[in-house]
């Protein structure tokens, strides 16, 4: 993934990664791969204030700002939606506030993977993506302060 | 493991197990296919799939005499007041109540508890006194108590459990004491299908003259409910797991003391006579059904009831019997899998944790196996912190199940152990 490479450009690269994959094992079997290779949550940011409670499973956000970009490290207590942190985090992670408010994550529509965003699902994916935007508003404002 | 020892279940006859058997076809929802695989539906704690003569009923009385009831005096109303009173009168018969005065219709367990919270706390209930709730509650026997306590400035006392799941009936008697006023205990826990010792819990408070609740959500598809002989105050149960619809369930109440306590809801059908100074209210049970009633699921229901006694309690109970112990059986060969809740009595509910995998993930995985199981707290959070876990996968047995079923959820554990195998 290159340094200027924009969300979409991240997004059409997942989808072709995943076009691959004909059944839903094979990609499950993927997105439980893909959050083996979530990089380590930094332990001090592992704390009560940074958890995003589903009713099932959790998951730990922390993001910051360099030079204007908006970064996010994250985790998860389950597998598969510890996968799709993973592809979250290295969808929106690196990118100018405005660019992360403005994408709809239609990628996970195209690979199959959208029902986990589904406010039904209560896996805390959708609170994740709705808190990963509050952030890069909040470094927006601050930004243009 | 077994189902209640004071429920005895006869050997199933071959004549009763081919009506079981051929019974799955009655649910139409059943025979769908999910992931191009036909469904497997292990989620009968939550809800139970409805046999057609239950949705039947409910477009004939959509389709045919949709009237509001008690007041009119046209003859779709008389037909459907007069059907829907008779489910009354088969609740009544289901659970042994004395009298179609004492079957209350709300729309669920939930709101016959908070019927009680409301009416009783609210006349009874006072600061420093006392509640007893046990350790297995699901969410709805909790919070209703909890908002009464905070209100009133009353405690919350909980019985505790031993790690199979069962209550400590020694921890219980020591808490009853003269600032007790409520006995509420759920019959079958949702989590565990741990049965408690209800006609004991029960007998031991009215010694001391307490009032008693039985939660009976996860009982009545599986148990005899016998209201007199348990001898509780207050019964409470839902139609949707018990084979009948959402949003209707039933409260039983002696009748004594439903005349004592006041109303729950204002509004139509609960008062008598109303002028612009008072009103006097209606005679039992009508005090407590304020506003049109949910009229065409009540209807429904009765038919629901009635299906269940056309194959019998008995029957379906040594039929699930045989699920849960063949699933027992089968479940306990998968290495790295363990029981959550192992009582002596409890109903065709399992509760499982497999090795470093979450929960949720098991979940998702059997989900595209089309095997519909629950995972996660089950609405008893208190329960999961006891036990030290964020949650369990949960596969609960209904009549419609089968063993090639319960094959097929060993071949999807294995697979969801295969797949997140690191």
């Amino acid at each position: 993934m290159s340094e200027t490479a924009s969300i979409a450009d991240i997004e059409n690269e997942i989808v072709e990664e995943f076009s691959f994959l004909d059944d839903w094992d094979d990609k499950y079997t993927y997105v439980i791969e893909l959050g083996r290779k979530l990089e380590p949550f930094p332990e001090e940011h592992r704390k009560d204030e940074n958890i995003i409670k589903g009713c099932q499973s959790r998951v730990w956000l922390h993001s910051y700002t360099e030079n204007g970009k908006v970064y996010f490290k994250a985790d998860s207590d389950a597998m598969i939606v510890k996968g799709l942190v993973y592809l979250l985090v290295r969808t929106l992670s690196g990118h100018a506030p405005d660019e992360i408010i403005k994408t709809d994550l239609s990628f996970l529509d195209k690979i199959g993977m959208k029902q986990h965003l589904s406010p039904t699902r209560s896996n805390g994916l959708l609170a994740m993506v709705k808190q990963m935007k509050l952030h890069a508003l909040a470094y927006k404002s601050k930004i243009s302060e | 493991m077994s189902i209640g020892s004071e429920q005895p279940t006869q050997a199933l006859s071959e004549n009763s197990l081919d009506k079981i058997l051929k019974a799955r076809n009655d649910f139409p929802v059943l025979s769908q296919e999910i992931n191009g695989k036909p469904l497997v539906y292990f989620d009968n704690a939550a809800t139970t799939q409805k046999p057609k003569v239950v949705t039947d009923a409910l477009v004939n009385y959509y389709s045919g005499y949709n009237a509001n009831i008690h007041r009119g005096i046209h003859t779709l109303a008389e037909k459907a007041t007069s059907e829907f009173e008779s489910t009354r009168a088969v609740v009544k018969e289901f659970i042994n109540a004395p009298s179609t005065e004492e079957v209350i219709f709300t729309k669920g367990t939930t709101e016959s508890i908070n019927l009680v919270a409301s009416t009783f706390g609210r006349k009874y209930i006072g600061e420093g006194d006392e509640i007893i709730v046990s350790a297995i509650e699901h969410h709805s026997n909790m919070v209703p108590w909890q908002i009464l306590a905070a209100e009133k400035g009353a405690k919350i006392k909980v019985i505790p459990i031993n790690d199979e799941g069962e209550l400590l009936m020694g921890e219980y008697k020591k808490l009853l004491n003269e600032r007790t006023k409520l006995v509420a205990v759920v019959h079958v826990s949702n989590t565990l299908g741990t049965i408690n010792p209800v006609k004991e819990i029960v007998s031991l408070a009215k010694e001391k003259g307490i009032t008693t609740l039985i939660d009976g959500a996860q009982a009545t598809s599986h148990l005899d409910i016998d209201v007199q002989d348990l001898d509780t105050d207050f019964y409470a149960f839902s139609a949707h797991k018990v084979y009948g619809p959402t949003g209707t369930g039933i409260l039983y109440g002696k009748k004594a003391i439903l005349e004592d306590i006041p109303p729950y809801q204002g509004g139509g059908e609960m008062i008598q006579e109303v002028s612009y100074e008072g009103c006097s209210f209606n005679v039992l049970p009508y005090k407590f059904e304020a506003g049109t009633p949910n009229i065409a699921d009540v209807i429904a229901f009765k038919h629901a009831l009635e299906y269940v006694n056309s194959l019998g309690k008995s029957n379906i109970r040594a039929y699930e019997n045989q699920l849960l112990e063949y699933a027992n059986e089968k479940l306990s060969e998968i290495k790295g899998l363990t029981f959550v809740g192992t009582a002596k009595e409890k109903v065709s509910v399992i509760s499982f944790l497999l090795e470093g995998i979450h929960h949720q993930d098991t979940g998702i995985i059997l989900d595209q196996e089309a095997i519909a199981i629950r995972t996660g707290h089950h609405c008893t959070q208190p329960l999961m912190q006891r036990l030290n876990i964020s949650g369990t996968a949960r596969a609960s047995f209904a009549l419609y199940n089968t063993k090639e079923e319960i094959d097929r959820l060993v071949k999807g554990i294995l697979k969801v152990q295969k797949m997140l195998a690191s």
